[in-house]
């Protein structure tokens, strides 16, 4: 069971970098981004092309990184210069780059138990015997890091403008900013993060797959929601760490379910989707956007 | 000063639904002016306000403020210099952030939002220092969110962020109508002080005549896309309401209920 546990932990970790980029794109820009299922993939893939061609893996995270930016940037643009409503813009760019990440990596798989990953170096360096152990430190060390940056850029001038938007960008574009750059800047963000995290994630699982992002939003949005639960009306950077918390809980729940035999592991999906249906229509969450929708107009 | 010249504006032009709202319609403000601009529903005040804001743009003519051409600049670039407080109270402040973030994204407009703090500890003494004449205790609570203020705390805050950076022009469209009457006096007397203090060009929408004669230095009724009536001076002050319906209904305006209460 501890083993069971530990493994766990380890997945909700690297995860929770996703379901932070979810809660920046869901909760403070107020956008359903679907890039999200694609953004991660892009990460896992662009970090498998990298290193089988021998990237270090430092390099292989920033490149994926990068990769996350732009397809942010490209729901971005569809959405604010083409003005294609949010939704559809995130399901044109998650389809487009379907055939992206195939190109990427050339093949629906790529296998990554032979290659050098930032977890076999980190296991060299610290000693472990396991790349468990290791995702649990890199986890911890990249959430610290995300969340520092996080509590520091939205108390930038600039930062305030992307909650602005979220909220009443009317109010953002009567102060003399365009809401615009400010909506697609943020979005890259969100998904910058949530390729970081498929990069890890494929390095942990040891493979990149094409089809890994499928429900990654869903996934995302039931550690925010279960994050909210306990933390709610506190400061920010504690709902952060309540998202951290909600991505390890979720993934005990699913451990619990898949090895109690209660619950079919191919029924995963379908099991999430009911308990974020039912999460979102129990909690006020309904309410609160309405005032917050009613207060944008 | 704002000189609107020969400007035309239609919705869905080209359709069954088209609504020609102006047709060649020109209006000039002297600097320091505060006009008071009344009409009936559908007589193209709030347009006039959208197209010299930039909400909408014109289909022709030409917008010009302080001698500079505004006509082909967006609505977030003219907010660099043009301030407003719309109708909604909800609309002119953020609810999430706190009164002293709010405050500190209006201190900034028309400056390039950068990485550095978006909030120092001397603003905030600046802000108590701001708010304490309003009297509505806003000085004590800095750090609380806006969406806990009410309707006529929050269009007050509007007005203050709107000219906190003093704005070549001020726009301010209908925005005591959704208050109280006795929150609405309040607003109205804070607006004049701030446009006296700041010697600010103002342009205000009203659906109230005896605020619309109370206040400014010139008073415009519109009807139809068309200025109908363009008073200043004495002779504004020696207006009364009953001129001002009389005019209305030759024109053939439509009178609402809210004008003739009050």
């Amino acid at each position: 069971m501890t083993l069971v546990l530990t493994s766990a932990l380890a997945q909700g970790l690297l995860w929770s970098i996703l379901a932070i980029g979810i809660y920046i794109s869901y909760r403070i820009l107020n956008i359903s981004d679907l890039t999200s299922e694609s953004s991660f993939t892009l990460g896992a893939a662009v970090t498998a092309a990298a290193l089988i061609r021998n990237v270090p893996p430092f390099l292989a995270i920033c490149l994926s990184v990068l990769a996350g930016c732009c397809a942010g940037y490209i729901t971005g643009f569809l959405h604010t210069k083409m003005r294609i409503p949010s939704l559809l813009a995130g399901i044109l760019t998650m389809t487009g780059l379907y055939s992206v990440n195939l190109r990427v990596m050339g093949k629906a798989n790529i296998p990554l138990n032979q290659v050098t990953t930032i977890l076999t170096n980190l296991s060299g360096l610290l000693g472990f015997r396991k790349d468990r152990d290791a995702a649990i430190i890199l986890g911890v060390i990249v959430i610290l890091i995300v969340i520092v940056f996080l509590v520091w850029f939205l108390n930038t001038e600039f930062g305030f403008m992307i909650v602005a938007t979220g909220i009443n960008d009317r109010m953002v574009t009567a102060n003399g900013v365009n809401s615009d750059r400010i909506k697609t800047a943020g979005l890259m963000l969100a998904n910058a993060l949530i390729a970081l995290s498929g990069s890890l994630v494929s390095q942990y699982n040891a493979f990149a797959d094409v089809q890994m992002g499928i429900g990654a939003i869903v996934i995302g949005l039931a550690s925010v929601i279960i994050g909210e639960v306990f933390l709610r009306e506190k400061s920010f950077i504690i709902r952060l760490f309540g998202v951290v918390a909600g991505s390890i809980i979720y993934r005990m729940i699913v451990a619990f379910a898949i090895n109690s035999s209660l619950v079919n592991a191919n029924d995963m999906k379908l099991f999430t989707a009911i308990l974020v249906a039912l999460a979102i229509y129990l909690t006020d969450f309904t309410r609160k956007r309405g005032t917050k929708r009613a207060e944008s107009k | 000063m704002l000189k609107v010249s020969n400007v035309s504006k239609a919705f869905n032009a080209g359709t069954p639904n088209e609504k020609v709202v102006f047709e060649d319609l020109s209006l000039h403000i002297r600097p320091h002016d505060f006009v008071t601009v009344i009409g009936g529903n559908g007589s193209g005040k709030s347009t006039l306000l959208n197209l010299i804001a930039g909400t909408y743009a014109v289909d022709k003519g030409k917008v010009e403020l302080n001698g500079r051409d505004i006509t082909h600049l967006k609505e977030y670039e003219r907010a660099g210099f043009i301030g407003r407080v719309f109708q909604d109270p909800l609309m002119g402040t953020c609810s999430d952030l706190t009164i002293q973030e709010n405050l500190s994204i209006a201190k900034r407009k028309g400056a390039k939002r950068t990485l550095r703090r978006g909030l120092t500890e001397s603003e905030r003494k600046e802000y108590a220092k701001l708010l304490e004449p309003l009297g509505l205790g806003l000085e004590d609570r800095l750090t609380a969110k806006v969406g806990l203020l009410s309707g006529g705390q929050r269009q007050a805050l509007t007005l203050l962020m709107a000219t906190l950076v003093k704005p070549e022009l001020l726009l301010l469209d209908e925005h005591t109508a959704a208050l109280d009457p006795k929150t609405a006096r309040k607003v109205l007397e804070l607006t004049q002080q701030r446009v006296e203090e700041n010697q600010l060009t103002t342009l205000m929408i009203t659906h109230n005549m005896r605020d619309a004669l109370a206040f400014g230095n010139r008073l415009i009724m519109m009807s139809e896309g068309k200025i109908i009536l363009d008073i200043s001076g004495e002779e504004k002050k020696k207006a009364t309401v009953k001129d001002l319906l009389d005019l209305f209904e030759k024109s053939n305006g439509e009178i609402n209920d809210q004008m003739f209460l009050s």
